[in-house]
């Protein structure tokens, strides 16, 4: 065991090794190809073990990044001499790699900073590939284009370790089998594999956001790895897209009121209980940009919407003076592309606040399946019993709050639904925790 | 399609005065990937590698082994290529590109001969 571990130079290292990775893995298998993504983890890993040795004894070289970068670099060369003989690399590259005249030029070229962008962008659309199931997709992106480690994807997953271990797993073998390509797409299958990409941003960024996950650095992380990514795919030309801009948007109108969701003790604390200056400011007004350079669109997508309803949210002077039928517009605008019955539940609630808990109680009873999904998330029983609390039918709102507690992992939410229970039962806002 | 042998020699005295300044070498060496590249592109390189200096040479039937240089500097092998032509002509049409000719070496262009038995 380093005796620094645990030391504020082990944090910085730490950092710098996690922020570090996903650049490295993706310039690594842009030179030894998809299917080598494994040789590609373990060259990364070698020149973080060669690091550690290296700065153990002394402070950290002046430009550590430059240092892993170059590091990296000669491995990957010893790492091609190494397995010439053994496989082929990537296919455009491969035979280049395999005379002495260009490996090395080769491999530089591809070490260059105009390269580095292609490459994790490569490794976005590798990890987004619509042939791999969405629980693989975030396993994988956040292995190797966050640097996550296992046991921390095991933790913002809410999954067990080995549940990680063998997704990757099967995402590896996949991508062998498959002969997947480490390329952009083009042509027709671009916007296609676009729309996959955000479709994996935006569930990262949910995962961190809306996780029951009780550890809030790791929400926080893949709040904005998930900005990261998206921003990445702004930068390049193929990704500089109206939808890329909306979802930047949205995820910016959400983080900026990250930190005010929650109270000291963790626990949930309610739009209307927020306290507006706890907002971050310069995310909102990012957020407004991305939104102005998102409207050159023809037609809105789900994530201009969502982001539209989201600034209405953040742009209102206080609770009160929320513009409720405009976001109902937009809701309803939002459920002609989309049937999801969560929508459903929200504009529900959006409802509540222009006709009462009447009307909202009846559209949410009226969700395609509500049975089954009431009997197996938390959701929707919170909020039935808030509706039922604000129609002072305390007796229904304590069942459905019972129901929604035994249905939530979550401590944050448990606490809440608690202070709702003493309530609805009468004891007015005392917190039993 | 035929299989040719490129062979380089010569050169060593410019390419070593070419190593001394980091610059010169590696534009020297972005010219072969460019080479390399281009025979790439079209299907004809199959494989090659630079040679280093010395080595041994083993001669006769006793397998007397001497070391080198064996031969005067400009005839030393430095390196080699094997590509794919239609004939010898276009195989001497592609290796005129070659960056050994800056560092005024030779290239020997042979064809691989097909044994039957």
């Amino acid at each position: 065991m380093d005796s620094r571990s645990g030391s504020p130079w082990s944090s910085e290292v730490d950092h710098l090794f996690r922020h570090e990775a996903g650049r490295l893995v993706s310039i690594l298998t842009r030179i030894f190809g998809a299917h080598n993504l494994a040789l590609a983890e373990d060259v990364v890993q070698e020149a973080f073990m060669k690091a550690l040795q290296d700065w153990r004894l002394g402070p950290l070289p002046r430009n550590p990044s430059g240092w892993l970068l170059a590091t990296a670099k000669n491995k990957a060369i010893d790492a091609v001499r190494r397995n010439k003989h053994l496989t082929e690399f990537a296919e455009d590259v491969s035979y280049l790699l395999k005379s002495e005249y260009t490996a090395s030029s080769t491999v530089n070229e591809l070490f260059l900073d105009s390269e580095v962008a292609d490459s994790q962008l490569r490794m976005i659309f590798t990890c987004c590939h619509p042939k791999l199931a969405p629980e693989i997709q975030l396993a994988l992106t956040l292995k190797t284009l966050s640097g996550f480690g296992i046991e921390e994807i095991a933790r913002a997953l809410l999954v067990s370790k080995e549940t990680i271990n063998k997704r990757l797993y099967r995402a590896r073998q996949f991508i062998r089998q498959q002969n997947i390509r480490f390329e952009i797409p083009a042509g027709d299958q671009l916007s296609r594999r676009l729309d996959m990409a955000y479709t994996v941003i935006y569930l990262l960024f949910n995962e961190g956001y809306n996780s029951s996950s009780s550890d809030e650095l790791i929400r926080g992380d893949l709040c904005a790895e998930a900005m990261r990514l998206c921003l990445l795919l702004s930068e390049h030309a193929i990704g500089e897209k109206p939808k890329t801009y909306a979802l930047l948007a949205l995820m910016c109108f959400h983080a900026s009121r990250f930190e005010s969701r929650l109270g000291g003790a963790g626990e949930i604390i309610l739009l209307q209980d927020q306290d507006r200056e706890k907002w971050d400011r310069q995310l909102m007004r990012q957020g407004e940009m991305y939104l102005v350079k998102a409207s050159e669109a023809e037609e809105p997508s789900q994530y201009h919407i969502e982001a539209a309803i989201s600034a209405q949210y953040c742009l209102a002077p206080d609770f009160a003076h929320t513009d409720w039928r405009l976001i109902a517009n937009l809701y309803d605008a939002l459920l002609v592309m989309t049937r999801s019955p969560l929508v459903k539940l929200n504009r529900a609630v959006v409802l509540s606040r222009i006709h009462g808990p009447r009307v909202a109680i009846d559209e949410i009873k009226q969700i395609e399946g509500i049975t089954e999904l009431a009997s197996q998330h938390y959701l929707y029983n919170a909020v039935l019993g808030q509706m039922y609390l604000e129609a002072n039918e305390p007796a229904q709102a304590a069942a459905y709050i019972e129901r929604a507690g035994a249905l939530t992992s979550s401590p944050a939410e448990k606490r809440l639904l608690r202070k709702k229970l003493s309530r609805a039962s009468g004891v007015d806002g005392a917190d039993g925790s | 399609m035929k299989e040719f042998l490129l062979l380089f020699r010569g050169g060593d005295d410019n390419r070593i005065a070419a190593q001394q300044s980091p610059e010169k070498w590696q534009q020297h060496m972005m010219k072969w990937k460019s080479w390399m590249e281009a025979l790439g592109k079209q299907g004809k390189f199959l494989s090659g590698q630079p040679l280093a200096q010395g080595g041994s040479v083993i001669r006769g039937g006793k397998k007397v082994v001497t070391d080198g240089p064996f031969v005067e500097g400009k005839e030393i092998v430095g390196g080699y290529l094997m590509i794919k032509a239609r004939d010898l002509g276009e195989a001497v049409d592609l290796s005129k590109n070659c960056p050994i000719f800056e560092f005024d070496g030779t290239v020997e262009v042979r064809e691989v001969q097909q044994l039957e038995m």
